[in-house]
């Protein structure tokens, strides 16, 4: 099985953000960077895939020149080979591109491939659209199943469970190919081992520009400014020594709140 | 045409019955809204089969008219059956802007359809301002740490989805709704995915909805062998233990005892969340609480949005010695 994981790089998750002056973006110049959590998982997927089908995982990832760390970090895993759509422009890193002109540049990128599947984690933990993947299918004309916690052989198809609210699943069947949104947790991740990492330095990488890949067309939506929310809710802080800030917390839900 | 159209999800209950979902009439607030804002006209539409009867529960708002978008292949859910349904509507009718509860359901098959149209979903929306005739929607990026406002371009439809919570149900404007069935043209051959049953994994043996004072451990407390200092907190208040889904889906605790989008919807008198950040799933589940207690290192954890009170510092110290505090 020919199995293609689009994978994000991220800020890392503790990261302190610094809105940029222009507001159209953070300040990514000394942010730490890791692979979006839910791609890691969809990575899993596809090498767990692998190793019970046999066949080929390529990463394909669309980011800064940085983000070949990250691609590094996923052919050190045991994907097999790379994609890297580098989206660095002239004047630095240049606000996210919207989800559609994003999938329709990974569809580009993929026009030679010809996957059995595509994987890629249910959302990313900077933009949080959540769509990337299905418009992915829709633009690759693939059948499509979100939140997708296990998958299968059936046939000539693969069966997914698929997660839906309030602890409901369901399994789904579709024929291949297809594309998956993978759900964090439902499996453990694996460590890359010293050998992966040594042969990770010998795996193919293809390099393409995001700007010669890019559609045509203007997108339909616009990012205007990005911004620190505004509290909605008056919230009292007790940031003194441990011992203080809990007898301040108790004081208050005893005669105040009046909840304990 | 113009109009601001709500898209319902609906589904069978254990009778049988279509019933709608828990969030479709906050769409439906959210609509009359924008559409009062717009002055434009407000429109619904239940997609499923044999949904008129459900239709016919709307025809008590103020709606210009409600579709039911019916069809026998419309029965069981599939995101191509939807799109196509969807799309047939939206083309006839035309309406300006297509509004969805931010679902599960939704995030399956909303992002296509936009796609379908050539427009982008804007997802997970929190908020929202027009200002001459123009529609900003708010969302937040970085898991809730920084809000955007984001705008649409070019010509409509356009399309958003709303977070739960958002627009309240409680707002909806009585009147009357002209109700409608829209057959759209659907063959077998279009859906490619075959949708089985649905099922739970477990009986729930606990019932976090009943508890009046819960504690919840998210990441903070980093190992399983650390479980203990938060049960000792919820001893202390005589509080069920609940968690943040990256604990039960490392088996720290069983998956019951998860609040959360995926897990249960709990609004006790206190909530008590322990090393958790508050990332919106989370928060979904727990956001009605009546008072909010958040223990995070990180000052900008978005619980902190949320909390009534709240104590920035390690969990390690300040546990021990809020258990400390209560038997004072």
């Amino acid at each position: 099985m020919k199995i293609v994981v689009a994978i994000k790089q991220v800020a890392a998750r503790d990261s302190q953000l610094r809105i940029a002056p222009s507001a159209a973006w953070i300040e990514e110049a000394d942010l730490a960077r890791e692979i979006n959590e839910p791609d890691a998982y969809a990575l899993e997927s596809a090498l767990q895939l692998r190793e019970a089908a046999g066949g080929e995982v390529i990463v394909v990832c669309a980011g800064p020149e940085g983000a070949s760390q990250t691609i590094r970090e996923a052919l050190a895993k045991g994907a097999d080979r790379a994609i890297h759509i580098d989206t660095s422009t002239d004047t630095g890193a240049a606000p996210p591109s919207d989800p559609l002109t994003l999938a329709r540049t990974l569809a580009a990128a993929l026009a030679s491939e010809s996957p059995d599947l595509v994987l890629t984690g249910l959302q990313s933990e900077d933009l949080g659209y959540g769509q990337t993947g299905v418009i992915l299918a829709e633009v690759m004309g693939l059948p499509h199943a979100t939140i997708v916690m296990k998958v299968e052989a059936a046939g000539a198809g693969i069966k997914v469970k698929r997660e839906l609210e309030d602890g409901w699943f369901q399994y789904v069947e579709m024929p291949l190919p297809a594309l998956l949104t993978i759900q964090s947790g439902a499996t453990k991740l694996r460590y890359a081992t010293l050998m992966g990492i040594k042969k990770a330095k010998t795996k193919e990488v293809r390099r393409l520009k995001a700007a010669d890949l890019a559609p045509a067309g203007a997108p339909s939506i616009r990012l205007a400014r990005i911004y620190t929310p505004e509290k909605s809710k008056h919230s009292q802080i007790f940031d003194g020594p441990p011992a203080q800030a809990a007898a301040q917390l108790v004081e208050k839900l005893r005669f105040e709140a009046r909840v304990i | 045409m113009s109009g601001v159209l709500a898209v319902l999800e609906q589904r069978a209950d254990l009778s049988g019955q279509s019933v709608l979902h828990k969030m479709a009439l906050e769409a439906v607030a959210a609509a009359q809204q924008i559409g009062a804002q717009l002055n434009i006209p407000v429109f619904a539409a239940v997609p499923g089969s044999g949904v008129e009867p459900l239709a016919q529960t709307l025809a008590g708002y103020k709606l210009t008219r409600v579709h039911a978008v019916d069809h026998a292949l419309l029965a069981a859910y599939t995101p191509d059956g939807y799109t196509a349904a969807l799309k047939q509507l939206i083309e006839v009718h035309q309406p300006t802007l297509v509004l969805f509860p931010h679902t599960y359901q939704v995030r399956d098959f909303a992002p296509k359809l936009a796609t379908a149209l050539n427009r982008v979903l804007v997802s997970d929306v929190i908020a929202h301002r027009v200002n001459d005739g123009v529609i900003t929607l708010v969302r937040q990026l970085f898991q809730g740490k920084i809000n955007a406002d984001v705008c649409f371009e070019g010509e409509p439809p356009y399309f958003a989805s709303i977070q739960a919570g958002a627009f309240r149900a409680d707002s909806l404007e009585a009147g009357s709704a002209l109700v409608e069935t829209f057959t759209p043209t659907i063959e077998a051959s279009q859906i490619r995915t075959r949708p089985l049953e649905l099922f739970r994994e477990s009986a729930r043996a606990v019932d976090l909805t009943a508890a009046p004072v819960i504690v919840s451990v998210g990441r903070g407390i980093k190992e399983a062998e650390n479980i203990p200092v938060v049960q000792a907190l919820a001893d202390a208040l005589g509080a069920e233990l609940a968690a943040s889904r990256p604990i039960c889906d490392a088996g720290w605790l069983p998956m019951e005892r998860q609040v959360g989008s995926s897990g249960q919807t709990v609004a006790p008198k206190l909530y008590v969340a322990v090393g958790i950040s508050g990332a919106i799933q989370h928060l979904v589940g727990m956001k009605g609480s009546k008072t909010i207690v958040a223990i995070n290192k990180d000052p900008e954890a978005p619980i902190f949005e949320v909390a009534d009170y709240g104590i920035v510092g390690d969990l390690f110290e300040v546990v021990p010695a809020l258990i400390a505090a209560l038997k004072k």
